[in-house]
């Protein structure tokens, strides 16, 4: 059969979302972070909440999230995305608003900021990315380096005898009464990502409800820290990250 | 159902996950490089493919389209 007779807008299935910017994002090749991305302007997109959604994006390698989801947004100084967020729903309540953050940014100088945004119990959506290290300033060790694993400021491999284990911060989060729903995915498989999608529409349609945060990690991939492929570090992803940070639901009061 | 995809040459990095999520063996990274300096995304077996869209839903750089019709 002649494909120029299938590819057709009839028949398209799947396409970029109108919400991404034409503009390559700065990713390197395979990083969680592009298809994340893709996710939130799909979720926006499908809920039809272009128009009522204030992102805040975060210091780290999505710094420059506002220039590729056509959104509103903010930019918040290093770990402080849960206080701006706070302070923009407080004043614009029907606005859906989200932070996304890295394990740096959100589990290491930003983890009291997260704590009491989850206790007061901020009606915001909070997305999550936990590679492992700080991606954009070197591989850095982070609060989420597995334990045993090469960072450049572990070149032997973390120890929780001087380095503390790896937080799970997700879990912790979960303990606060304030905190409506908590869920753990990947983008590494299509049947991961469909089931992200998923977990994403909720989060943010909890925010109609007003029930608390609610609160996404993604066990992603830095495929240039780790210095593998994308596709070895998604493998390397699922058999160590999945062990410490196991993919699924945490908490669901919605 | 007969399928196709689209790739978007010169946005396409490289990256292989489409290759490792697609059920049937329809792409490979050509020998070619794009304006990037990539080896990129090209289907190679296009009979093969389905149009399940698992190789654009994975692509972190949104460029590949997929086409769907029944035969
Ligand atoms: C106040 C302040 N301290 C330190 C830095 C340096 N810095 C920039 S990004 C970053 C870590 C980012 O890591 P993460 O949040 O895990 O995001 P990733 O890049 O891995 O996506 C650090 C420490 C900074 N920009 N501002
Ligand atoms: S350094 Fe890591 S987290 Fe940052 S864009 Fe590259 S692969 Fe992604
Ligand atoms: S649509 Fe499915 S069958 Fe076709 S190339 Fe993509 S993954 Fe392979």
């Amino acid at each position: 059969m002649d494909l120029s007779a299938i590819n057709n807008e009839t028949n398209k299935v799947y396409g970029k979302s109108k919400l991404l910017f034409d503009k390559v994002m700065h990713f390197c090749p395979g990083c969680s972070h592009g298809t994340i991305h893709k996710l939130i302007a799909e979720t926006v997109e499908e809920l039809g909440i272009q128009e009522h959604t204030i992102g805040v994006s975060p210091v780290g390698c999505a710094v420059l999230a506002y220039d590729y989801i056509d959104i509103d947004w903010q930019e918040a100084a290093h770990g402080r995305a849960p206080a701006l967020a706070t302070a923009t729903k407080r004043l614009l309540p029907d606005k859906y608003v989200f932070t996304y953050q890295g394990d740096g940014d959100l589990a290491s100088i930003g983890t009291g900021e997260i704590i009491h945004a989850c206790n007061r119990g901020e009606n915001i959506t909070v997305i999550f990315v936990n590679n492992a290290i700080y991606g954009m300033t070197g591989g850095q060790m982070a609060p989420t380096t597995l334990d045993g694993m090469k960072t450049s400021t572990t070149p032997a491999g973390r120890s929780h005898i001087t380095s503390g284990f790896p937080m799970k911060i997700a879990d912790m989060l979960a303990l606060l009464p304030g905190v409506a729903y908590v869920t753990r995915q990947s983008v590494d498989t299509p049947a991961a990502v469909r089931k992200a999608k998923k977990a994403m529409i909720k989060a943010f349609k909890s925010q109609e409800l007003k029930r608390g945060t609610s609160f996404i990690e993604f066990v992603a991939t830095c495929p240039s820290g780790w210095k593998m492929t994308p596709v070895e570090a998604n493998r390397w992803m699922r058999e160590n990250m999945f062990q410490t940070f196991p993919p699924g639901d945490i908490k669901d009061l919605i | 159902m007969r399928g196709s995809i689209d790739v978007s040459i010169d946005l396409c990095k490289g990256c292989a996950v489409c290759i490792a999520a697609c059920p049937t063996g329809v792409i490979a990274l050509s020998s070619a490089v794009n304006g990037k300096g990539y080896n990129y995304a090209a289907a190679v077996n296009p009979d093969k493919c389905t149009g399940c869209t698992n190789c654009a839903i994975v692509c972190p750089d949104a460029v590949i389209t997929v086409y769907r019709t029944k035969v």
